[in-house]
């Protein structure tokens, strides 16, 4: 029918980027190498952001809770306790997305029943609630200062070459991106678009609305863990900056700028929120402003974010003079 | 309980017992009773603001109760959220059309059929990968006309097709009762007529409660009708009996 190789189209669109970013990646500077890696993990932080943002239409102010504590826990283990740099390293991913999940079990309880503005509020004041404890708590965290990790785990691969720990978080990116694809499209993730369509509506069809919404939250924190875990050995160094609004504000960021409700924007987004960061950084002191700007601006005319470009450019073909009639069917948007 | 009434011949599908509701000083809805049996065909007609869009938010959880019962086959349900009561088997559609504009009118039956199954949390299968719930919504859609466009984004159908499959999503979950609000609401008169014969089509073993402002289609459909005034019954029995009533008459030309 009519748009039966869309997405077909779109997955092989997406598989041939990955395959040229795997490709491309360990034949550019060491710097890039490194960048990209950080931005493949703040890609999975938006893409579970996106989740509750663009699917259910949750928007989480604290994501960089999860993140946070995924990131803590792997720096405690390993200059504690020299713990997580073998192959237990896997039982530190494990444990990283465990944590990120109970913290949102528990925040979920609290922020989930507050709908609208107040779910936004309560998110950033629980998220501000981890950062305090990274802050406050000196003996654990080491405070302001944050926590130096040892060098990256080594198990038959030796993660401290950048371009092997390239290839480890780029197959997590790959799998979590599946995983959370294959989750939009199930019956679960069909249920939140449901509900970010029309809550009362999911209600009075049978579904317990806050449950989803729960089950949701917490998929989210889970996946937020996994980032943390992965940022903690990307970045060597985990500090309370971190865990403040900025870094949820970022994610947010990202998930809008890309496109939100389409889980691969957030990771275009991640991408271009990192490079264009860094290079503004070094160049402009208000580099902030740019990235603020570029927020206010891609909200204001471009609502749908990158990814819904191409739609724009198709309906403003579709809208130029010489259309035939059979253009006028309404597009699948 | 010894006697489990809604399992048996006869029994009550839905029963309401002084149900009121209150906002503020607003007396919304005052002691309703009403009994619904099994293919009952009944309907709540009142002016505008009489309470009965609140009466079936009462009925189906979407507002507390302020007092009174709400039976559904026999169980108290007066304290239940929403979900449950609809797994019981009640279905509703809403005055002002609600439905999920962005997805397609196949994704929105498909949804609404979920609702009630366990499979709705599956997260490693697609959901249009059930044959099943395909299959149902395909027979839904085609009994109503609607499976070649079933591929139509909902918000860009008309607004008589957006009400007609408001009434398909109330179908989906197959309930045994089904509340209507005002479902011939800002339908020209043609497609009123054609909602009345769908609704007429139904199943006759399910009991449906019509609220309606369109006369010709109370008329033509119900049999019994209360008249709500204020959030109170002022009136009920056979459609004849109201057409005739002058109470009736008098509400509705503004001097009751
Ligand atoms: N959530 C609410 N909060 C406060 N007042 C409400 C609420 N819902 C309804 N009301 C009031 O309760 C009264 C009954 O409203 P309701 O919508 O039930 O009337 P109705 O009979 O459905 O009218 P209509 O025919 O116009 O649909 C009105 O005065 C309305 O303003
Ligand atoms: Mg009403």
């Amino acid at each position: 029918m009519k748009d039966g190789h869309a997405p077909r189209r779109k997955l092989l669109i997406v598989i041939a980027g990955l395959l040229a970013l795997l490709m491309i990646t360990p034949f550019t500077s060491s710097y890039v190498i490194v960048l990209i890696t950080h931005a493949l993990v703040f890609a999975i932080l938006a893409m579970s952001l996106d989740i509750l943002l663009g699917y259910t239409g949750l928007p989480s102010l604290g994501q960089a809770a999860y993140l946070g504590m995924g990131a803590y826990l792997t720096a405690i283990l390993a200059a504690r306790y020299q713990f997580g740099l073998d192959w237990t390293f896997w039982v530190v991913i494990l444990m990283g997305i465990l944590i990120g999940a109970a913290t949102a079990a528990l925040f979920g309880l609290l922020a989930i029943r507050a709908g609208g503005v107040y779910f936004l509020m309560i998110t950033l004041a629980l998220a501000m609630c981890v950062w305090g404890l990274a802050y406050r708590w000196n003996s654990l965290t080491g405070g302001d200062n944050g926590i130096i990790l040892p060098p990256r785990p080594q198990f038959g691969i030796q993660l401290s070459d950048d371009v092997t720990f390239f290839y480890l978080v780029f197959g997590f990116f790959v799998v979590s991106l599946a995983m959370l694809y294959i989750l939009v499209k199930s019956p679960f993730g069909r249920s939140l678009e449901g509900i970010r369509e029309n809550e009362l509506r999911m209600r009075i069809l049978g579904y317990n609305t806050w449950l989803h919404k729960y089950i949701a939250f917490i998929i989210a924190g889970g996946f937020g863990g996994l980032a943390g875990v992965l940022w903690a050995h990307a970045h060597g160094l985990v500090s309370p900056e971190d865990v403040t609004l900025a870094t949820s504000v970022d994610a947010l960021l990202m998930v809008v700028l890309g496109g939100s409700g389409t889980l691969v924007g957030g990771a275009i987004g991640a991408g271009i929120v990192v490079f264009l960061r860094e290079y503004l950084s070094t160049l402009v002191p208000w580099w902030q402003y740019v990235l603020g700007g570029v927020y206010v601006l891609t909200i204001l005319y471009l609502p749908g974010g990158l990814m819904s470009i191409p739609e724009r450019v198709r309906g403003w073909r579709a809208s130029s003079p010489g259309r035939s009639l059979s253009d006028l069917r309404p597009t699948n948007s | 309980m010894s006697e489990k009434i809604g399992q048996h011949e006869g029994g009550a599908v839905l029963e309401l017992k002084g149900l009121s509701k209150s906002f503020g000083g607003l007396h919304a809805v005052q002691d309703v009773d009403l009994k619904i049996f099994p293919g009952d065909r009944k309907a709540i007609i009142g002016p505008n603001g009489a309470g009965k869009t609140t009466l079936f938010n009462v009925v189906t959880g979407v507002l507390p109760a302020t007092s009174g019962q709400v039976l559904l086959f026999g169980e108290d349900i007066t304290g239940w959220q929403c979900h449950r009561r609809t797994a019981l088997g009640m279905a509703r559609t809403f005055q002002i059309t609600s439905l999920f504009p962005k997805l397609t009118v196949l994704d929105n039956v498909l949804l609404a059929i979920k609702g009630l199954r366990r499979t709705k949390f599956v997260m490693w299968r697609p959901l249009s990968s059930y044959r099943d719930v395909y299959e149902k919504a395909r027979r839904l859609l085609e009994s109503a006309g609607y499976w070649n466009r079933r591929d139509v984004e909902v918000r860009n159908l008309s607004h008589g097709e957006q009400r007609q499959v408001e009434v398909i999503l109330g179908l989906a979950s197959d309930p045994r009762i089904l509340l209507l609000d005002e479902p011939a609401a800002g339908l020209a008169s043609g497609e009123s007529q054609e909602m009345t014969e769908f609704l007429r089509r139904l199943d006759p073993e399910l009991a449906i409660l019509l609220i309606e402002h369109d006369m010709d289609v109370v008329f033509d459909f119900a049999d019994h009708i209360s008249v709500l005034h204020f959030g109170e019954v002022v009136e009920e029995g056979t459609t004849e009996r109201i057409r005739r009533s002058e109470k009736v008459q008098e509400i509705y030309l503004g001097t009751g």
